[in-house]
C-alpha cells in the first residue's frame, strides 16, 4: 500500500513537472487539477492555504506544493518523492539543452533570433512588476518601500555597486520590522 | 571549489527567492555575475529557454548554470541547493511551526520583503529593457532596429488585453519576438 502510493506521487509529480510550461502559476493550477480533483489527496481549501504559505516562503511556488502534498500522504519520505518527481523532468530537459545550446547559438539565424529574445525577456520581466504592483495593496509604506528598493536596485545596476539585491531585501525587512515596533509601541502607550 | 560555490550560491538564491520565478530573476543575476558564471547575454538568453520548457525557471537555471560550470554535478548540487530551503521550510512549517507565519514579527519582516521584491523585478526590468534599447551604457551606440523591436514588444505584451481581448502569453512573446529578431537582425 505505502509503495503504491509513493509511485503514485513520483508518477504524478513528474508528469506535472513535464507538462507545466511557464513556471510557478501554471504549475499551481496543473497540482489543484492532479492532486485535488483527481486524486484527492488535499482538499481545495488546503490546496489555498499552501499557496498562502508558499507565497510567504522562498522558493519555487510549485516545489512548495509539492513538498506539502507528498508529505501530508506518506510523511518525510512522501515529501522527498514528490519534490523529486516535479523537479526531475526540467533537469533532465535543461541538461540536454545546455551539452547543445553553444553549438546552436553560432548558428546566424538562430543568434539573430536570441537577440531578438534578449529584448522579450526584459519586456517579460518588466511585465510581472507590473502585475505584482497592481495586486499591491494602496497603503502608503509598502508602496514606499517598493519605489525605494527600485531606485536604489536601478543605480547598483546601473554603476555595478557591490550591493547585492539580498541585501537589499534585508535592509528593506529591518526597516518593516523597525516601523512595526515603533507604531506597536506608540499604540501600547495609549 | 567551484562544486562548493555552485551549492552556496544557489543556496542563497533559494533562501531569498520570494514572489516566484521574476523574484529569483535578479537574485540569480546577482549571483551568476558576481562569481562570473554567465555573462550577462547568456543568462538571458537562458532565462527564454527557461520560460519556454517545462518546470519552474529557478530550477531550469540552477541546472544550466552548474552544468555550464561543472558538468552534471555541478547540475545535480546547484539543483539541489535552489530547492532545499523551499523544501525544509514547507517541512518545518507543517511538522513544527505551524503559527511560524501568523507570528506578527514574522509578518512585519514579510511585509517589508514583499514590495522590496517587486521593486527589485521592476528595476531590473526597467534595466534590460533600458540597456537593449538605449545607449545607456559606456561605449554603446545607438541601434534603431532595437529601439524599434522594444516598442513593438512593449506594445504587443501591454496592448494585447485590448486589441484581441486576450493577455499574450510569454512562449507566444518570446516566439515572435525570436521570428521578428530572426529577421530584422538579418536585413
Amino acid at each position: 500500500m505505502k509503495k503504491n502510493i509513493l509511485t503514485d506521487l513520483a508518477l504524478t509529480f513528474m508528469k506535472i513537472g513535464f507538462f507545466t510550461f511557464g513556471g510557478g502559476y501554471a504549475m499551481i493550477a496543473m497540482i489543484e487539477n492532479n492532486c485535488v480533483e483527481r486524486k484527492k489527496w488535499i482538499t481545495h481549501d488546503e490546496m489555498m492555504n499552501v499557496t498562502v504559505i508558499a507565497e510567504s516562503t522562498p522558493g519555487p511556488i510549485a516545489i512548495n506544493c509539492a513538498t506539502f502534498v507528498g508529505y501530508k500522504q506518506a510523511g518525510f519520505i512522501g515529501s522527498l518523492v514528490a519534490t523529486l518527481g516535479i523537479v526531475l523532468p526540467s533537469f533532465a530537459v535543461i541538461y540536454a539543452i545546455s551539452m547543445f545550446l553553444d553549438n546552436f547559438l553560432e548558428i546566424a539565424v538562430i543568434a539573430n533570433a536570441f537577440k531578438g529574445i534578449k529584448i522579450a525577456v526584459g519586456v517579460l520581466i518588466l511585465d510581472a512588476a507590473v502585475t505584482m504592483i497592481k495586486k499591491m495593496h494602496n497603503k502608503v509604506v509598502p508602496k514606499a518601500i517598493m519605489a525605494c528598493s527600485a531606485v536604489a536596485m536601478l543605480l547598483i545596476n546601473i554603476f555595478a555597486l557591490n550591493f547585492s539585491s539580498i541585501s537589499l531585501m534585508i535592509v528593506a525587512a529591518c526597516v518593516s520590522l523597525t516601523i512595526f515596533c515603533v507604531q506597536s509601541k506608540k499604540g501600547g502607550a495609549k | 571549489m567551484i562544486l562548493l560555490d555552485l551549492f552556496i550560491g544557489f543556496l542563497r538564491v533559494g533562501c531569498f527567492a520570494f514572489g516566484g520565478a521574476y523574484g529569483a530573476i535578479p537574485l540569480i543575476r546577482d549571483v551568476v555575475l558576481s562569481y562570473g558564471w554567465l555573462t550577462d547575454e547568456a543568462l538571458t538568453y537562458m532565462i527564454a529557454v527557461a520560460e519556454s520548457t517545462p518546470g519552474p525557471i529557478m530550477v531550469n537555471l540552477a541546472t544550466y548554470v552548474g552544468s555550464s560550470q561543472a558538468g552534471i554535478f555541478g547540475a545535480i548540487l546547484a539543483t539541489t541547493a535552489v530547492v532545499l530551503p523551499s523544501f525544509i521550510i514547507i517541512l518545518l512549517v507543517m511538522a513544527v511551526l505551524k503559527n511560524l507565519l501568523k507570528n506578527k514579527y514574522v509578518q512585519a519582516i514579510l511585509r517589508g520583503l514583499k514590495p522590496c521584491v517587486i521593486g527589485i523585478v521592476l528595476a531590473t526590468g526597467v534595466y534590460m529593457i533600458a540597456k537593449n534599447a538605449l545607449p545607456i551604457m559606456p561605449g554603446a551606440t545607438f541601434n534603431v532596429k532595437s529601439f524599434g523591436l522594444t516598442i513593438v514588444l512593449l506594445g504587443l505584451m501591454f496592448g494585447s488585453k485590448k486589441l484581441i481581448g486576450k493577455k499574450i502569453s510569454p512562449i507566444m512573446l518570446i516566439v515572435i519576438s525570436a521570428i521578428l529578431g530572426a529577421i530584422v537582425y538579418a536585413i
